[in-house]
């Protein structure tokens, strides 16, 4: 008998768990029994999240860090350390607020600044939060999931203004840039209260939010702070092709956490989305390759490792959403597109894209998200769109990104450029940011 | 006594350092150099930016030597490090005044 209270209670309580569960889904984070959370779902996002982070450091870094000249290579590798530190603590801040709980059409609101609320309580309670956008992992993977990314998409800008901007400047500019953009965009695109997410985009794992953004933040940069000194007419090769190899294979690994790991589960979408992202990176390298072959007769180190990146920044978008056959059109695009991109509009239109942030990233995620608007699946999607109306959607949110990202880091810039100042004195930059900047060299 | 120098392509010098000891050359002196002539340089491509590389490295060899060995070694250099293309490179020869050997302070023949 005395039981007989426990046991209603216990009922209203399943029939209202099943209310939230069934009828109608969270719309902000909740907090669940740690029963509900999938031990598979989490052991997978914890090792993404670890596999993204790599990419950023040391991969890019790397990445980029071969790139420059000998006498930058210490203050490129920097940038993106330095870019980790600093997101991380905005994210924590406000940064992962803003983004992924609901709020306006265009920006989160302040319920999870400071983490506040995000929480595991073990024994006798034994709940946890989790984020009403990935139900069977705890909240606190998730929001390190998206920091790496948070991380990494103001980490790519830097290719674009390497070599001469103030270390001051970059730091604050990227502090700025990730709360005023990256955050708006990402709330935009990926939280459900976000208008283009209610409208309906597919960006499975930042074409927009990440390559698009960072791209045509890129082309701000470059654009405010000019040329290198001498260029075009001084040699500027790259000093260490080895390290850019490396660097590019730890970006191509770390990847699957990025698209794979965007499914938020260890599932089936998981596995498509790592099966595409090979087939549309080893499609893209060898469609540079080739490109670069025939248009100017040798096939480069340098060109496929770029071909490998534009392919997976391509794919990304679409990762969730196309089979392996799509998978291997766009990356062939993605290659072919982006040598072009890098090689001669980059030349012909005579801005100094120091390492092609925005030939790569920004034109190769507009290749990516437009085509994900013609090759959806509809049982991979689950979206029932004509190719049509889908690929609206799409040029909508390319044309949005393109806009935002590219105005918003222009004023931030300038702004900067106003007050602090953006470059390197003509010395420092002749003299080389190793050791101008940082007091250091790697003779 | 003479100083030979001869420039020479880099993978070649094991092959010359084998030549001239064969003759009766008991030492000589290796360093890394660049510099053009009618080789001229090379083109390097990155992502569509042209460089042309105008200094093509070269390894530089230097020997003293008796006047009666000149010959033989400049023959030797060039049956070791010839390969009838552009860039093989070129010897000079110089005259030598004084040879000391610091350890004993021997001095020319008996030094070389």
């Amino acid at each position: 008998m005395k039981k007989l209270p426990m046991l209603a209670f216990l009922v209203v309580l399943a029939s209202v768990a099943s209310a939230a569960w069934g009828d109608s889904a969270p719309t902000a984070p909740i907090l669940i029994g740690a029963d509900k959370i999938s031990a598979g779902d989490t052991a997978w996002m914890l090792t993404s999240t670890a596999l993204v982070l790599m990419m950023s450091i040391p991969g890019l870094a790397l990445f980029y860090g071969g790139m420059v000249r000998k006498k930058n290579v210490l203050a490129t590798l920097m940038q993106t350390f330095a870019i980790v530190c600093i997101v991380t603590i905005l994210w924590w801040l406000v940064g992962y607020s803003w983004a992924f709980t609901p709020g306006s059409k265009f920006l989160g609101g302040f319920s999870r600044a400071l983490f506040g609320g995000m929480t595991f309580m073990h024994d006798p309670v034994n709940q946890l939060s989790v984020s009403h956008l990935a139900l069977t992992i705890p909240e606190t993977v998730y929001a390190m999931f998206q920091l790496t990314f948070a991380i990494i998409t103001p980490a790519l800008i830097a290719g674009a203004f390497a070599d001469r901007m103030k270390f001051s400047a970059m730091l604050v500019f990227m502090g700025a840039w990730s709360l005023l953009v990256y955050a708006p965009i990402a709330h935009m695109v990926w939280e459900p209260s976000g208008w283009l997410n209610a409208a309906g985009i597919l960006d499975y794992a930042g074409g927009t939010v990440v390559h698009i953004n960072a791209g045509m933040a890129g082309l701000a940069s470059c654009i405010v702070l000019g040329k290198r000194l001498g260029y075009p007419r001084e040699r500027m090769p790259p000093h260490n092709l080895t390290l850019t190899l490396i660097g590019a294979s730890l970006l191509w690994v770390g990847w699957f956490g990025f698209n794979a790991g965007s499914a938020g589960a260890a599932d089936g979408r998981a596995g498509m989305a790592m099966l595409v992202t090979q087939m549309a990176t080893a499609a893209a390298a060898l469609s540079w390759m080739f490109a670069e072959w025939a248009a100017k007769g040798k096939p480069s180190v340098l060109g496929i490792a770029s071909g490998a990146v534009a392919g997976l920044v391509a794919i990304t978008p679409a990762s969730g959403f196309v089979g392996p056959t799509p998978a291997v059109v766009i990356g062939l695009a993605a290659g072919v597109i982006c040598f072009a991109a890098a090689t001669s509009l980059k030349h012909l239109l005579g801005y100094d894209d120091s390492l092609d942030a925005f030939g790569v990233h920004g034109i190769g995620g507009m290749i990516g998200a437009l085509l994900t608007g013609v090759f959806f699946s509809k049982e991979i999607s689950g979206v029932d769109n004509t190719v049509m109306k889908q690929f609206l959607i799409q040029l909508q949110g390319v044309a949005v990104t393109v806009i935002y990202g590219f105005v918003a880091s222009f004023i931030l810039l300038k702004i900067i450029d106003m007050t602090i100042g953006l470059r390197v004195t003509e010395e420092q930059e002749r003299e080389g940011l190793d050791i101008s900047l940082h007091g250091e060299s790697i003779e | 006594m003479k100083l030979i120098t001869a420039i020479i392509k880099p993978f070649k010098l094991d092959e010359v350092r084998a030549a001239v000891s064969d003759v009766g050359v008991h030492g000589l002196t290796v360093t890394e150099v660049r510099g053009f002539g009618r080789q001229r340089g090379h083109t390097e491509i990155y992502r569509g930016a042209e460089y042309v590389v105008e200094f093509v490295p070269k390894t530089k060899i230097e020997i003293a030597v008796d006047d009666g060995l000149v010959d033989l070694v400049i023959e030797a250099i060039i049956r070791s490090a010839k390969t009838g293309k552009v860039g093989d490179g070129k010897i000079f020869v110089f005259d030598l005044e004084q040879v000391v050997r610091i350890r004993t302070g021997e001095r020319d023949s008996s030094a070389i």
